[in-house]
């Protein structure tokens, strides 16, 4: 440190500092440590997801270049976008496959993060902001989806949009507000269109800051039960050696992604026709398959209740109470093992990965 | 600020105080009000359509096969029943509105979305959806077929 700050600098550098403070930010990229456990490979996901979004902002920008949001030109833009533009098939289909992408990272950060109840005090914020986040990325996946105006989004939406109108009283409204109208039609298009590249990136830009910012104050967390072997505890500075580690699993995530997007690039399907049958084996994105698998299963009534009715308010209890686990585990706040909700964890985990595995096998039209 | 709230007089900071907040709601409220407003969607006239002749011809549609139509800017399904009847059902599903179909290897109406079924009077009889279809009344005039609400 102390070699450092007498090391000799450059004109620019020393410009620099006077105006933008560059010392103090070396300082704080010097002070930042990772704490080294065998669970350390759960701190990559983070990053890895910050940088799948800066790759959907960048992809969407050029996306934004030829996309028309009207029912009329929607599909036919995007069908020129990837048959003339030259690498326009590239720039959406890594759009659309580093958005599948970051949701699988973010979901596996998630549970990482309550499996390794990182979420303990005093880094609930941290939790609010990232469960945020994911709403906030299931919004960009809903909306985004429904973009290229095909007929399987169509439908998706069209299903998607009505299970908020089942809620009781407010339903019909929040209904409308979302579909700009009582059907799924242009007015809808141009409202999610309007969602997806500007209400969304701006919330999520406050998100994300508040959520980076919570992360630089406190650090990362070390896992209780790292914690309660105690031992020696080993560090490892964040600036270079995290840093270079994190570039290597983003070199990989570009890797992965081009290769998905050569071999599998995306495909548009059939313009979408309201005055046509649903087609079968209809499907949401697989982030969504879980929910719209209940929602197959569940009988037409309940106990007097509609069935929706009560696998809408299933999933928004359960959202709910994933959102609050920091105030409702309070033995890992008091920093006593919390076998309760590692067991919760892991069930919520097994009913998404059941419940997604019967979605793509089991018969559509059984 | 303890001696002024004991103050009975209004005292010139109470009198700010009030008009500053006062103000600001006012800009709030002239602010939100037209945002919320704008955000609602104008209500479109409901369709008052009572019926509608098809372009279909009684001779396009097979026995045991369905055709969408558009009723009043909604989807509806004709049917011909295996036994040469014609029946018209709202084809919106009562489950999440998606768009049924006539599914000839099961001989009635089935919607692709979460697997509902529904029999030749519109009865919903399988699946998640809650009630049965708005059933029309199909009338054949000289080779037309004439769609309309029932009663």
């Amino acid at each position: 440190m102390a070699a450092d700050a007498t090391k000799p600098r450059g004109k620019l550098w020393s410009w620099l500092d006077e105006r933008v403070g560059l010392a103090d930010l070396e300082k704080l990229a010097k002070k930042k440590q990772i704490p080294v456990h065998r669970h350390m490979v759960w701190y990559y996901l983070g990053g890895m997801t910050l940088f799948l979004f800066v790759i959907q902002v960048m992809s969407g920008i050029l996306l934004l270049l030829y996309y028309r949001p009207s029912a009329e030109e929607a599909y036919e833009s995007v069908q020129f976008l990837m048959a003339e533009v030259q690498f326009g098939w590239l720039v959406r289909s890594i759009h659309a496959w580093s958005s599948n992408l970051m949701i699988f990272t973010l979901f596996v950060h998630l549970f990482s993060v309550l499996m390794l109840k990182a979420y303990r005090p005093p880094r609930e914020i941290t939790w609010f902001s990232g469960m945020g986040l994911l709403g906030l990325a299931l919004g960009f996946g809903f909306t985004g989806y429904l973009l290229p105006w095909n007929e399987l989004a169509f439908f998706a939406t069209k299903v998607g949009t009505e299970i908020p109108g089942v809620i009781p009283l407010v339903g019909p409204f929040f209904r409308r507000l979302l579909r700009g109208g009582d059907e799924v039609t242009g007015a809808t298009l141009t409202r999610f269109y309007g969602i997806h590249v500007a209400i969304l990136p701006a919330l999520t830009m406050l998100a994300l800051g508040l959520h980076l910012f919570m992360v630089q104050k406190h650090g990362m967390s070390t896992p209780p039960g790292v914690e309660r072997q105690g031992g020696e505890k080993r560090v490892m500075p964040f600036f270079p050696n995290f840093f270079l580690r994190d570039l290597v699993g983003w070199l990989s995530a570009v890797a992965a992604l081009a290769a998905l997007a050569a071999y599998f690039p995306v495909e548009l399907g059939q313009k979408a026709d309201p005055f046509q049958p649903a087609p079968i084996g209809i499907k949401p994105e697989w982030y969504f398959m879980f929910m719209f698998q209940t929602l197959k299963y569940l009988p037409a009534e309940i106990l007097w209740i509609e069935g929706e009715i009560l696998g809408v308010l299933g999933f928004g209890l359960g959202g709910l109470f994933l959102l609050m686990v920091p105030f409702l585990d309070r033995r890992t706040a008091r920093g006593e093992p919390s076998q309760l909700f590692a067991w919760i964890g892991i069930g919520i985990i097994g009913y998404i990965l059941v419940l997604t595995y019967l979605g793509y096998t089991v018969s559509p039209t059984k | 600020m303890a001696e002024e709230n004991t103050n009975p007089e209004p005292s010139r900071r109470n009198f700010l105080n009030w008009f500053l907040n006062t103000s600001g709601g006012a800009f709030l409220l002239a602010v939100f009000y037209p945002v919320s407003r704008y955000l609602i969607p104008p209500e479109a006239a409901e369709s008052s359509t009572g019926s509608v002749t098809l372009a279909l011809k009684p001779d396009d549609v097979k026995a045991n096969t369905g055709q969408i139509f558009k009723f009043a800017n909604r989807p509806a399904i004709l049917v011909r029943t295996a036994g040469g009847e014609l029946r018209a059902f709202s084809a919106v599903c009562t489950h999440l509105s998606c768009t049924v179909q006539y599914r000839g290897d099961i001989g009635h109406i089935w919607c692709a979305c979460h697997n509902g079924h529904f029999d030749l009077n519109g009865q919903n009889i399988a699946g998640p959806p809650p009630r049965p279809l708005d059933a029309f009344v199909v009338n054949v005039r000289s080779n037309q077929i004439v769609v309309s609400r029932s009663a």
